[in-house]
């Protein structure tokens, strides 16, 4: 398996789980090393998946006595979202996903958005979309030792993210 | 660029059901909530990061081909006055009016457009047409809202969608809703039991003013609530499929009360008429409730139908900030109420009395004896 940022032959398999979610990410031994992954909390994997640039990975707040977590865009706490039960800014609804998910309960029709998609973000909402209904299924497939089954769908979701890696490049280097 | 007298001089198509049936559904209103990527949200943000983020919305804004020569302000350089007639008409909202610096509005010319900048969202962002036109209204913004896009970074979440300041907007960002006429209903006891069957889908209904104010002259807002886990089109096709229930319900509580109590329905109307033909002062509450009465009237053919426009276009214009603006001057309440009875005289003046004998739908079915 190649690196999710590099290319290169990859070593390091990180599984994570972020607001329920399962996200998968396979690094080489470098980017491994130069993102931190050696310590797990030191590494915002859903922000690299969000689309923000690798290089400007960043890692989670310090924890504040009492507060826990601190919004690294903005500064918005816990104490802040249970106050005034709104958010800071954008970037709040990833440090404090849980909490999200926590007051999202009973709130709404549901918990996934099924509306309108930016034009510019369809094709990565509708990748990240497939690849999360293809990890399910290959759980589903594990679980129940379908091993065909299995390989298989590995083998789709290691295409779409290749397609994703080269396509990405492709645009990073078509940039000054 | 639009001044705010020339915004405000007439009224908005949408105000007075022009080229639309609105006999009881008087208007549909679309409101989207976005905001920007990697700014804090208006509510936490330092003054500068909320210019910031102005500076950054305002261009975009005001390039949008609708929004050619449009109305477009910061709220700090409004008068009090000016901001509440835009309260009441609708186009921002209380809690914009009461926002400082940093915020502005933007009204398309015909008043059927209006965004609000920096309000709790970044971005709200508002369609108002006449009648049942839930569809109409948010695809014309939804197209607006592509147009943006390709201007500012949104904030999106592929889980939750657009992202908003209160979780209660999530999703789609989409608050839809109707303003319904409901007399008959009221009139007849009905309308607690209708209520709260829309209320057990999850709609909300509200009064006049949106959230948390009482309903005046039988007008009642019907709206989604949840915004996450389904899509604009469903969200909309339920809440068409309830009002034109809701307003089916009415016609039909009409025709009954016409025809069960029709001695009361033209006591009703006739003391409405008599009350505002002829009261020096008059409080809002009051003549809403009878402005209600008299729209009601001019449905059922006890008024010429063109009064159903002259109410609609009195339930704006009596306003107290309306008021204000049209006298040009402060003035304690009790003023209010002399110079409100006087426009509502004014424009009634050549209003002949109810003709309480033939009803429109009388003529229509069931021909007058004394002619044959």
């Amino acid at each position: 398996m190649d690196c999710d940022i590099c290319g290169k032959h990859a070593k390091v398999h990180l599984t994570q789980l972020v607001g329920g979610q399962i996200k998968k990410i396979t690094l080489c031994d470098d980017c491994a090393k130069e993102k931190g992954v050696t310590d797990p909390t030191g590494f915002a994997l859903a922000e690299m998946l969000l689309g923000k640039t690798p290089g400007k990975v960043i890692p989670a707040a310090p924890a504040v006595a009492g507060s826990g977590r601190r919004c690294p865009t903005c500064g918005f706490t816990l104490e802040d979202l249970r106050r005034i039960r709104r958010f800071g800014c954008a970037d709040c609804y990833t440090t404090f996903r849980d909490d999200v998910n926590q007051m999202l309960r009973g709130m709404h029709k549901g918990f996934k958005h099924c509306g309108k998609v930016p034009a510019g973000l369809m094709e990565l909402h509708e990748r990240t979309q497939r690849l999360e209904e293809l990890r399910g299924k290959l759980d589903q497939a594990i679980t129940s030792e379908n091993y065909e089954e299995a390989a298989g769908l590995r083998d789709e979701i290691r295409q779409i993210e290749i397609r994703a890696t080269v396509s990405k490049q492709t645009t990073d280097d078509s940039l000054p | 660029m639009m001044r705010f007298t020339t915004l405000i001089k007439n009224p908005a198509d949408w105000m007075t059901g022009e080229g639309a049936d609105n006999a009881i559904v008087l208007t549909s209103r679309i409101r989207l909530a976005r905001n920007l990527r990697g700014e804090s949200f208006p509510g936490w943000a330092k003054k500068e990061e909320r210019r910031h983020a102005l500076e950054v919305m305002r261009p975009a804004v005001e390039a949008l081909p609708c929004m050619k020569d449009a109305f477009s302000q910061e709220l700090d350089d409004l008068t009090s006055v000016q901001k509440q007639v835009l309260v009441e008409r609708h186009l921002i909202s209380r809690e914009h009016a009461a926002r400082g610096e940093g915020s502005a509005a933007v009204i398309e010319r015909r008043q059927s457009i209006a965004l609000m900048l920096n309000e709790e969202d970044h971005l709200r962002m508002q369609a108002i047409r006449p009648g049942m036109s839930l569809r109409a209204a948010f695809e014309s913004l939804s197209a607006l809202d592509d147009e943006l896009e390709n201007a500012l970074e949104l904030a999106f979440d592929h889980e939750l969608g657009y992202l908003t300041t209160c979780p209660t907007n999530l999703g789609t960002g989409l608050r839809a809703s109707a303003m319904l006429h409901l007399p008959a209903l009221v009139l007849s006891d009905q309308i607690g039991q209708v209520l709260q069957a829309v209320n057990k889908i999850g709609l909300a209904v509200r009064g006049l003013y949106g959230e948390g104010t009482e309903s005046l002259g039988n007008l009642f807002q019907i709206s989604n609530q949840s915004t996450l886990g389904e899509s604009e089109e469903t969200i909309l096709r339920r809440l068409e499929r309830v009002i034109s229930q809701v307003a089916t319900h009415e016609r039909n509580a009409r025709d009954k009360l016409l025809e069960d109590d029709p001695a009361m329905v033209s006591d009703k109307i006739g003391r409405a008429y008599g009350v505002l033909r002829h009261a020096w002062i008059i409080d809002s509450k009051e003549a809403l409730t009878h402005l209600s009465l008299l729209r009601l009237g001019g449905d059922l053919g006890f008024l010429p139908l063109d009064t159903v426009k002259t109410c609609d276009a009195l339930l704006m214009d009596i306003q107290p900030a309306h008021l204000q603006l049209h006298s040009g001057r402060k003035m304690t309440p009790e003023e209010r109420d002399s110079i409100r009875a006087e426009i509502v005289r004014d424009r009634l003046q050549s209003l002949e009395a109810p003709d309480i004998r033939s009803t429109r739908k009388k003529d229509e079915s069931d021909p007058d004896p004394e002619i044959l």
